[in-house]
This record gives C-alpha cells, structure tokens and sequence, in this order.
C-alpha cells in the first residue's frame, strides 16, 4: 500500500450516470488487475473506495458510478486538481489458474476491472472472451475499448435493446471457457455462481472504513475462514465462497 | 524521560499518543508503513474468549465529521490472540502493548484477562465495559455503577497489571461510574468509546447499519470527549486515557489539558494510515509554539 497524491488529468462522462477519470500519479503499489484505490475527497470523512479499471506507466485509470454525494464531488473535479490516495489495496485476481481461454464477466459498473484484467490475460497470449451486462442500451461503455483489447465481446442488456437479450448468464450458458472471472451486483455474482461450468474468481463490493485491514469493518464469512473484503478480497475463489442469506 | 513521556499507571512510555483499540488490528497492517515502536503504545483488538465474527454487513457508515461502526467485536478469540497474533506482533513492536478485553459475563472477563495477565508483552489490560454494538453484554456493564464495579473487582482479582476501565459515554453521569472504578481498584479509565447513534438511507428507508445503530467516532465527538475527560479527571485520582476523535497534535495537548494522562487516536487511523506517526512527529513543534516544555506538566491544566 502506498499513499500518494495524485493529479486529474481527465475526467469525463460515459453515459448519463458513468464517469472515466484519468489520474497521474505513482501507480507502482498497483500490482494485480482487481486491486482498488481508496480516494481522500475534501469535506467527506470517510475515502471512497473504487476499482482500478486500467493503469500504464503512472497513469490511472477508474471508472465510477455517481451515486451520492461523494461521487458527485468527484465528478466535478477538472484536470489538474489533487487527489490523495491509498493505491495497492486488496488481493486482486490470479491470472495463474486462467487456462487458455478465460472468461471475463462484468455487469455495470463491474465491468471495469475486467479491462485491465482481460488486457493482462491477452499480453500473456490467451483467447480471452468479455460478456459485459448492462440494463440497456445507453447504459452501455467500453464496448470498443474491450474489442480493441482483442477480445471477443459479447454485451448483453435486460430489456433486449442491444446485444444478447437477458443477463450475462444466458450469454455464458452456452459458451466454451476453461475458467471465469467476475465483478458486478451480487444478485450477478449469484448467477454466475450458479450458471459456471467451471472454476472461477469473484470481486466482491462491501461498505469499507479504512480499506487496508484495520477496522474489520468489511469482513465476510468464508469456508476458509473470515475475510477482510479489502485484504484478503476484494477477489475470492468459487470454492471459499459462502452467500450470506 | 524525554519531554513528551509520561508515566501511564506506572510504566512509562515514549510520549502519550496510543492507537485506539479496533482501529489498529494488532498492529501488522501499520508496521508494513512505518516503524510502530515509535508510539507511546497500541490497545489492539477487543478481545474475548470464544472468537467472534461479529455483526452483519453494513458495518460502516459515513456521518459529517464522523463516521458509524458497528463492527461487533469480531476477534479470533483469546486463545489464538495469545497462540498467533502476539508472535506476530512480537517480531515488529518491542515495547509493552495494552490489551483490550471485552466480555459478556463477569466470568469471560475474568478467563481472559487471567490469560492476558501472564503474557509478557501485556503491559495493561484496558476492559472494554462500554461496546455498543453487541447484546447482552459490552456497554450494558459500563452504564451503572454497580455493575462496572463488580467487574473492576473481579478483574482486579486475576492480574498483577494495570488496569484500566473503558467507560461508555452513553450515559447520563460519567463520573459516577469512573468514581465506582475506581474505588474498586481501577488503575486508570480510559473515555471515550463511541457514542449510540444511527442512520437512515433516504433510497432504501432503511437504516444504513444492519446492525441498526452502531457507535459515532471521529472529530464530531471530540469536544464531548473533552468534555468527559474534564469531568471525570477532576474527580478521580487515578490516570485518565482520554480519546474520542483526537486527529492531531493540537487534539493531543488539549485533550491533556483536560486532565489526559495518555491519549488514545482511533478513527482517524482509518482515514489517514500515518495519522499516528505524524501526530507523534509534530508534537513537539506544537509543544514549542504553545511554550510547553513536558507534555506531563500540563495533565490537567485546565483545572
């Protein structure tokens, strides 16, 4: 973990509700695709933590969802304003266990993390497949910058407006993969849970007060024990999974 | 002794800045960031005998100023405290650590600190009789005097250490019950721990917390903790730990001020990893610019 600040250099919408910020900064901390970053903002006591969509030599890139009033704060910062973050924080996902042909599955502001993840998997040359869900179609982003990855992308929306129709699940059922990785809304994380042929890897959202392992406020029970979602997670395996009712 | 030690219940330590209990784990995740031997001491986690996962999800909760646990004492229990993690903490900190112990039954707090009370690196025992995010126990023997008593006794019964009484301030008379405290042997009291509160989520109309309410720290209890500490060091003749949204070294001396003889940094360790070493790093410029020679001549001073 390092804390560090670093500086907007873009930060712009996706869709209506759908920000892309892009930061400079000192991005050596961030060591695995699925990691996160805790953000400082001016005026909120608690950092806000997000995912960590992409990052290149310095440059960091997140995507967010405005949901409250913290994330509107972010929302209208220009470039070159600063921002103090923790950067290198939580497991991420283990590329090792991928097989030749892994499946990435995002649903909303899930997707992200599957960028840079999907883009390790292909510079280690495997045929990596995306399935990105979303409820329709002007909810849906990075589309083209996932094809031009290489993958083969497969969006889906609920209401049919686009893409396959239904959830990421009825565009999975069919498919030949040889292992998943997944971020998204549980209710999602249910479905692949369910709907997988094989093993796979979870990223998992909880309220956090610190994100580094002190406060215990993001633990969950696992069948390997209690887990910190922001030490031991944010990324669990399918078999140490346990779904609280 | 150097100008920021003080003597807290016998053992002197370096200066008086101590992270809070259940904001510092038992220590690991800070020694990553910096060297932890340079605080006066740490309380790590509440512990109690059985291990504990503690409450359902959402634990945590933002408030202006502030935020809302409700975390529920989880801890692996006393047995793998002293198995596992006082190893582990032995290798990265060298001084003594003050153990924090939380109970449901007069006999739980007695089994653990007996247990606590032969380990070597346990300097004090702080008993958390003020939690007020578990049922049944925690807070529900620091709100009479009576009770808080009897656990003060019994407790002082199984150790040779230090002991110091964690008080609730959700209470209506604090002094009372640190009075109690102490007649019935307390070495020091420790005030604040975190205060009853709760939050709706206007979406859902829920409350945020699954726990329904859960305990506010941070700056927005600091002058009540001020507050507190004045009260209760006024009357008793024992030390007082003071802490309760303390996030710099201005917090530091004025919560001395008002009758600390240690201060304790809880939330602000979760917003800001490096909270307590610049705290301990700017004292003693704060200490010049307010002509403050030792930071134990002005325990009290606003007396």
């Amino acid at each position: 973990m390092k804390q560090s600040i670093f500086t907007v250099k873009e930060n712009r919408k996706l869709t209506s509700d759908v920000m892309l910020m892009r930061l400079s900064g000192d991005t050596s901390h961030i060591t695995a695709a699925g990691q996160f970053v805790n953000v400082k903002l001016d005026g909120f006591y608690l950092r806000r933590p997000i995912s960590v969509c992409d990052v290149e030599e310095g440059i960091l890139t997140v995507i967010y969802k405005n949901v409250g009033k913290g994330t509107d704060y972010m929302a209208a910062l220009t470039p070159g304003a600063e921002l103090d973050l923790l950067t290198g924080l939580g497991n991420g996902y283990d590329l090792s266990v991928s097989g030749n042909s892994p499946v990435v599955i995002g649903g909303g502001v899930g997707v992200p993390p599957m960028y840079n993840l999907a883009k390790r998997l292909i510079s280690q040359g495997k045929e990596v497949t995306a399935i990105l869900g979303f409820n329709k179609k002007d909810e849906i982003f990075f589309e083209n910058e996932f094809k031009a990855l290489g993958c083969k992308t497969v969006i889906t929306t609920v209401d049919g407006s686009y893409g396959v129709k239904g959830f990421v699940t009825d565009a999975l059922r069919d498919m030949d993969y040889s292992y998943f990785y997944t971020c998204g809304p549980e209710p999602m994380l249910k479905a692949v849970y369910r709907a997988a042929s094989t093993s796979g890897q979870f990223s998992f959202e909880r309220r956090m007060g610190c994100g580094f392992g002190a406060c215990m406020g993001c633990s969950c029970k696992t069948i390997t024990g209690n887990k910190r979602i922001c030490k031991e997670g944010p990324v669990l395996v399918k078999e140490d999974i346990l779904w609280e009712e | 002794m150097g100008r920021m030690s003080v003597n807290l219940c016998g053992i002197v330590i370096d200066n008086p800045v101590i992270p809070a209990s259940g904001t510092y784990g038992f220590g690991y995740e800070f020694a990553e960031l910096y060297d932890i031997n340079m605080l006066g001491t740490f309380s790590f986690k509440g512990t109690t005998s059985q291990p504990r996962f503690g409450n359902p999800s959402p634990r945590i909760a933002e408030t202006p100023s502030g935020m809302l646990n409700a975390v529920g004492l989880q801890n692996p229990g006393v047995e793998k405290v002293i198995s596992e993690e006082l190893p582990k903490l032995a290798k990265v900190f060298h001084k003594p650590v003050m153990a924090n112990v939380s109970g449901f039954a007069l006999d739980e707090y007695t089994e653990v600190c007996s247990k606590l009370d032969k380990e070597p690196m346990v300097g004090w025992l702080e008993v958390n009789i003020s939690c007020p995010n578990v049922h049944g126990g925690g807070m529900s023997f620091g709100t009479s005097p009576e009770q808080a008593a009897a656990v003060t006794k019994a407790v002082k019964a199984v150790t040779a250490k230090p002991v110091i009484m964690k008080l609730s301030p959700n209470v209506t008379d604090i002094v009372s019950i640190a009075k109690a405290c102490e007649e019935a042997g307390a070495d020091g009291i420790s005030l604040i721990n975190t205060m009853l509160s709760m939050r709706i989520d206007l979406k859902s109309r829920k409350p945020l917390l699954a726990n329904i309410t859960g305990g506010l720290s941070g700056p927005a209890v600091f002058p009540i903790a001020v507050r507190m500490v004045y009260q209760v060091s006024k009357t008793v003749n024992i030390p007082v730990v003071g802490l309760g949204g303390v996030s710099s070294a201005q917090d530091v001396i004025e919560m001395m001020m008002a009758g600390a003889t240690a201060v304790q940094v809880g939330a602000a360790n979760l917003v800001n990893p490096f909270a307590c070493k610049e705290i301990i790093e700017n004292l003693p410029a704060v200490m010049d610019k307010y002509e403050i020679e030792n930071l134990k001549d002005i325990i009290g001073g606003a007396h």
